[in-house]
């Protein structure tokens, strides 16, 4: 298991500190990793679950269970397109392989130069607007496969997104 | 919402400035309104003209989205859809006093679209600014919760009960009946929590509500918390809807701050307090007993009941669970009367129901009705038909674990007892409309692997039986031996049905065979 470096023990350690008294504070904490650090490193799982008198496979059991909980690094931009059947229903599926092919990758992967990871969605709450693509957190509506080449070279080049 | 926004404690200031309203809606971003806002501020101040921007949530109205009012001498004033680049024409028409353009919709209100709907949850959704106490209590906010506090906690359940509200996340299980038992537990502790896990395909009026009217779900959760004796609340958020998050996060502090959360709820001497727990993208945690596992920091696999959660729930406490829609509509019930809300709807559905379109729909959105109009009259005079112009062959109601209905059935009456009559269910009101260029036999996969993909795993119908489920309807798309895969289709789903612990495994078989039923010919007449 890969060893976490020094800042990222000290953000992991700072997290603890913050959540541990909390009620049921797992999920909390790792969400606070994750917005941290991009990932959940294994090498975390540890350390939580000594803070939280947990057994390291209680928490590894958690991490997997969501999906949302990510073990390896994200790509610089993450990008998910919605899957569900309301965007199904105007031409979501042509919309994900349209996704796939342009970035080179499966869903669940990062590209070769770091830039991207592709993610399924299911259901962004944009139904009325399908279908939906979320891309670092910021949701667009009726997307095809021109208005998806946009919005990735818009990101490829803009650094500070919100 | 935003930095440039003008807060109510500045109105003084800025009387002579005209209000222009700009959703902050998740969805009216989506197609662009956060640089249409950007826009205006820029066009307004070029010309010297003082414009006071407020981000509102949505009318619900999303091919007009987004949809810019402008509170102008002739009243309030909807232009839309409006793009960045139409703002300067904007101007140039004079929009600001109301003036002639392509993209004057007028008084939203006065649109058939509206007038015809019966908004009470939805009451004030994109009328108002959502971040601002001063609006929400000038809009009828919190009489609800004072007429609760004048009331004894039985007569609260009891008007709650007589309303006849029943809950709006999907199992449409009454909510006063669930009140009483939680009234009626002896606890030191008891729980308020909110279902905000939305995962249903289709589905919005959630994000909507909180985006565009927080304080009635915090509303509603107080007055649930004085019903019953709770003191602390959860509201368990999809990781999914981060503008709600930002939302909820700064209408509870701006309720805290001005008492209406706290030690001392509007000087009541009681004490409610509440904060937002996030999700982690799983389908399963919208079930009451997987969300409360999860609200603990734990995998989200559903208990076996009894107890139930209204007994033995959060931490082991009694606790409420209700879905946002439910509790954001027992304000208008306490201030409009358990009588009036109980006047509207038919048979046992009684009162309104925000009902979501989406899919293959020219006019998606949001439409507030009571009970009994039909999915027609939805479908065409609200929805106005496909989006692709194509005949409209089945719609899924009720999210991933709701029935096709077939365009034969669209006579049928948006009731609860009324759909279950024809084998479908209403569930979060989401309707998600297919033309005919669906093929159902591809949609049944779909459903087969959504339960695959988001089983807890705790039983075997679910977490085996939908895998199997996935291969049969692969060899059925394949044309092999249609009609032998078809039966064994029909036996598996009969398994889930009748041995799974919970309504994922128990009803992901429902869009199975109602496709079954209606279009049989997508599954046997493969080339
Ligand atoms: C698989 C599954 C998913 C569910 N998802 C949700 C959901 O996302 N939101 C919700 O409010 N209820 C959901 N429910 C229903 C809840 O279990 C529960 O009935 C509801 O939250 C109770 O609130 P209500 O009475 O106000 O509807 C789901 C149920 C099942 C079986
Ligand atoms: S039916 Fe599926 S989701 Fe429900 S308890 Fe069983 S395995 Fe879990
Ligand atoms: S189904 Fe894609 S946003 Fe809801
Ligand atoms: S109010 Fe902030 S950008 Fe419009």
């Amino acid at each position: 298991m890969q060893m976490l470096s020094s800042t990222q023990s000290e953000t992991v350690g700072r997290i603890l500190t913050e959540f541990k008294d909390r009620p049921g504070p797992l999920l909390e904490v790792l969400h606070a990793i994750q917005a941290a650090l991009g990932h959940v490193p294994p090498g975390a799982v540890g350390l939580v679950a000594d803070a939280l008198n947990l057994s390291r496979a209680d928490v590894h059991g958690v991490i997997t269970f969501y999906h949302h909980f990510r073990t390896t690094p994200p790509g610089k931009h993450t990008v998910q397109v919605c899957r569900a059947e309301s965007c199904q229903a105007v031409g979501g599926e042509a919309l994900a392989q349209h996704a796939r092919v342009r970035l080179g990758i499966d869903f669940h992967e990062r590209t070769a130069d770091g830039k991207f990871s592709l993610d399924p969605v299911y259901c962004l709450g944009n139904c009325a607007c399908s279908p939906a693509v979320m891309i670092d957190g910021q949701l667009h509506g009726r997307v095809s496969p021109q208005r998806l080449d946009a919005l990735l070279a818009e990101a490829d080049t803009e650094e500070h997104r919100r | 919402m935003t930095a440039n926004a003008v807060r109510p404690a500045d109105r003084a200031a800025a009387t002579r400035a005209t209000t222009v309203f700009v959703p902050g809606d998740a969805g009216a971003l989506s197609l662009g309104a956060e640089a249409v806002c950007l826009a205006i501020g820029a066009q307004a101040a070029r010309r010297g003209l003082d414009v006071r921007l407020v981000r509102n949530g949505s009318r619900g109205a999303y091919w007009l989205e987004p949809l810019v009012e402008v509170v102008s001498g002739q009243g309030r004033i909807a232009y839309g859809p409006v793009s960045a680049a139409d703002v300067p024409g904007l101007f140039d028409a004079g929009w600001l006093e109301g003036g002639a353009h392509a993209l004057r919709v007028g008084d939203v209100e006065t649109l058939p679209w509206f007038a015809s709907q019966q908004r009470l949850t939805f009451e004030r959704v994109g009328r108002i600014d959502p971040l601002s106490v001063a609006d929400y209590v000038a809009h009828g906010g919190y009489q609800g919760l004072r007429r609760a506090l004048a009331l004894s906690p039985q007569s609260v359940v009891e008007a709650v009960t007589r309303s006849g509200l029943r809950g709006r996340g999907g199992a449409a299980f009454p909510t006063g009946i669930k009140w009483q038992t939680v009234l009626d537990q002896q606890a030191s502790q008891k729980y308020v929590t909110c279902n905000a896990d939305e995962g249903d395909s289709g589905t919005f009026s959630d994000r909507m509500l909180m985006e565009g009217d927080p304080f009635s779900l915090i509303e509603g959760m107080t007055i649930a918390a004085v019903a019953t004796g709770a003191t602390r609340g959860y509201i368990y958020l999809r990781a999914e809807y981060p503008h709600a998050h930002r939302i909820l996060t700064g209408a509870i502090a701006g309720a805290r701050a001005a008492r209406y959360l706290g030690a001392d709820v509007m000087g009541s001497g009681k004490r409610f307090d509440l904060e937002v727990r996030l999700g982690a993208g799983a389908y399963i945690c919208g079930e009451e007993t997987s969300m409360l596992e999860s609200l603990e920091g734990r995998r989200g696999e559903v208990r076996v009941r009894p107890p139930l959660p209204a007994v033995k729930g959060l931490f082991g406490c009694p606790t409420i669970v209700n879905n946002v829609i439910t509790l954001s509509t027992v304000p208008a019930i306490l201030r409009h009367g358990a009588d009036v809300y109980a006047g509207y709807g038919m048979g046992k559905s009684r009162g309104t129901l925000p009902i979501q379109l989406a899919g293959n729909i020219k006019r998606g959105g949001l439409v507030e009705r009571a009970f009994g109009l039909t999915l027609r009259e939805l479908l065409y005079e609200y929805g106005g038909g496909s989006a692709s112009g194509r005949p409209i062959r089945a719609v899924q109601i009720g999210g991933p674990l709701g029935a096709y209905v077939p365009a034969a059935q669209f006579d049928t009456l948006v009731d609860y007892e009324a759909l279950a009559g024809i084998g479908a269910m209403l569930g979060h009101g989401g309707i998600v409309a297919f033309d005919d260029s669906v093929d159902m036999a591809r949609m049944a996969r779909y459903a087969m692997e959504f339960c695959a993909l988001e089983s807890c795993g705790k039983c075997t119908p679910c977490r085996i039986g939908s895998t199997r489920g996935v291969e049969l309807v692969e060899r059925i798309l394949a044309g092999e031996d249609p009609q032998r895969h078809v039966a064994k289709l029909e036996e598996l789903c009969e398994v889930m049905v009748q041995g799974s612990l919970c309504g994922l495994g128990g009803m992901a078989p429902f869009p199975v065979q109602s496709a079954l039923r209606h279009f049989r010919e997508d599954f046997l007449a493969r080339t």
